[in-house]
């Protein structure tokens, strides 16, 4: 499989399917993202975009083969994952509520083991992208406000040195200035060539960054478009509900 | 900023200065006189300083990484038969046997934990509960080893070769200097990366391993660590009273080892040796009142876990910060 620009993807996902008991939450699904591409699953409530998530990073068991640079990974777990760079944004972030800021961050570079220098880096990049967390560095997690948390949860991921930045509903519970500034943030991070999977409620927020869509209805990629494709509100509803 | 200062930084858990310094003070003040009038309360805190180490490595299982346990007198009492056989039958030194008994106790909790450590909540807590159980058993159907309901008696005081100690006071000063190295151990874990990759387990399992932490090597780690401490614990209660018996190691030292904990404040550096403190000592405090002593005792541990949930470290401003809300942006 090739991505839209002839690249080899960077992560290609063939019938992965997962099931919670007997209920099927995927079916057999397929999609890729390319290197330094922005892409974005859409889809309304209960269609299977965080089990699609969970499963890619085997947060959840699944079936299906996932390929990521190239390599068969699908018979790695989520840490294994975690190390090649294949980084996830929980939806409800995932903080670690009774650590501060900075421990939070010193988490997402545990991937990175000792090195000091390399750590110091990231901090400094985290801390130029979210001048606020560097105000918060020594606050605890759970004293923040949900647009602070947030951005933690993002900082967090970026300090592992994603190659693949995955997200869920990044901007689930902001005020919509909020959530517009954070995935604002995500296009920057694009822009410098980061791969992003973003599952996202706010499908407006979406299309404006992400180059390709996913459609994802009752556990079923109804559609895969280009978002310039996309050219009303209609259109993306008849997608919805197909 | 060097790395150096990065790791040390830990804001949000700073002591709250008086609290904790009034605190301290009445501790050191509480031991002195204990140390000075000697007598049945020296043997109260020999006891306390035993559970504090249990609930140590009980807190480094169930607060830093957030598992539930309740077998962990099992290890206890490998510790504790460990010691008593080695050292009555064997003539092994008493330190040699302690060391070997924490030895087997982690072996035991490797080859228990692989499996068991793939269960989550109840389910874990069940596990290890059946654990106990088992133990338990073995130590009173084992009469060839472990004398069965009989016990073991005349095992011999701590001590190197020829020098032993005996004297009760000199026994409590021991055993608080080994607490204390106890606690050292405990506080610096904590702290460094693996401390905190354990605490990222309690946070969320799945968003530790989002994070490339390897959730059931640190799971089982943390419980091998338990188990040490438990074993060290069911040592030297052999050394300190020189005898010991299934009952030992029995239920109650699971309910008197939890409550300790969640009295002291689970999660936290000194909550386990403030609980095993003051959970040991309530009960003396209300011995004057008689045949009402128990209900005095539930009675104050009731208001103490309503009043203050998170334990008393809670006072010195150690324990946990609430739950993550869900503010709006």
């Amino acid at each position: 499989m090739t991505a839209a620009g002839g690249d080899t993807p960077l992560i290609a996902v063939s019938d992965l399917a997962a099931s919670y008991g007997h209920i099927a939450a995927l079916k057999p699904t397929s999609l890729h993202v390319a290197p330094g591409e922005f892409v974005t699953v859409l889809g309304p409530n209960g269609a299977g975009k965080t089990t699609l998530l969970r499963a890619m990073t085997r947060l959840i068991g699944s079936r299906g083969r996932v390929v990521f640079n190239g390599r068969d990974v699908s018979a790695l777990r989520t840490h294994q994952l975690a190390k090649l760079g294949v980084i996830m944004v929980q939806e409800g972030r995932g903080l670690f509520g009774d650590m501060t800021v900075r421990e939070n961050l010193m988490l997402g570079a545990y991937s990175l083991g000792g090195s000091a220098a390399e750590i110091e880096r990231r901090f400094d990049e985290v801390f130029g992208l979210f001048p606020r967390l560097r105000e918060r560095a020594g606050q605890v997690a759970a004293s923040m406000s949900g647009g602070e948390q947030q951005m933690l949860a993002i900082g967090r991921a970026l300090m592992a040195g994603p190659k693949l930045l995955i997200l869920d509903e990044p901007s689930l519970g902001l005020a919509p200035k909020v959530a517009e500034e954070i995935l604002s943030t995500l296009g920057e991070l694009n822009k410098g060539g980061l791969g992003i999977l973003l599952v996202e409620q706010k499908a407006p927020l979406a299309l404006k960054l992400a180059r390709r869509a996913y459609v994802l209805s009752s556990g079923y990629v109804r559609a895969e478009l280009r978002t310039d494709e996309i050219r009303s509100h209609r259109d993306l509803a008849l997608y919805y509900f197909n | 900023m060097t790395s150096r200062s990065i790791i040390s930084i830990k804001a949000g858990r700073k002591p709250d200065g008086v609290v904790a310094v009034v605190a301290l003070a009445a501790i050191v003040v509480m031991f002195a006189v204990v140390f000075w009038r000697g007598g049945y309360l020296v043997t109260v805190l020999q006891l306390a300083m035993i559970y504090g180490i249990f609930c140590l490595g009980l807190n480094f299982f169930m607060g830093y990484t957030g598992q539930a346990s309740f077998g962990q007198n099992a290890f206890a009492a490998i510790g504790g038969y460990g010691s008593a056989i080695l050292c009555v039958e064997f003539q092994w030194e008493p330190v040699l046997a302690l060391i070997a008994s924490m030895g087997v106790a982690g072996l035991a909790a490797l080859v228990v934990g692989y499996p068991t450590l793939r269960l989550r909540g109840h389910y874990l807590a069940m596990a290890t509960f059946a654990l106990g159980l088992i133990t338990y058993d073995i130590s009173v159907q084992w009469t060839s080893l472990t004398q069965g309901y009989m016990g073991y008696s005349g095992i011999p005081p701590l001590g190197i070769g020829p020098f032993t100690i005996e004297d009760e006071r000199l026994k409590l000063l021991c055993l608080v200097v080994l607490l204390l190295v106890g606690l050292w151990i405990s506080h610096r874990l904590r702290d460094s990366r693996f401390g905190r990759a354990l605490r990222a387990i309690s946070g969320s399992e799945s968003g530790a391993a989002a994070l490339g932490i390897r959730v059931s090597r640190y799971k089982l780690v943390a419980f091998i660590i338990a188990a040490l401490y438990a074993s060290a614990a069911g040592s030297l209660f052999a050394h300190v009273v020189g005898f010991i018996s299934p009952e030992v190691f029995g239920l109650q030292m699971v309910v008197v080892t939890f409550t300790m904990l969640y009295v002291g404040g689970v999660g936290t550096v000194y909550g386990p040796v403030i609980g095993a403190v003051v959970a040991s000592l309530l009960p003396e405090i209300f011995r004057s009142t008689g045949r009402f002593q128990d209900i005095a005792y539930a009675a104050v541990l009731l208001l103490m876990l309503i009043f203050m949930p998170k334990g008393l470290s809670a006072l010195t401003g150690s324990a946990r910060p609430q739950p993550l809300d869900k503010a709006e942006g």
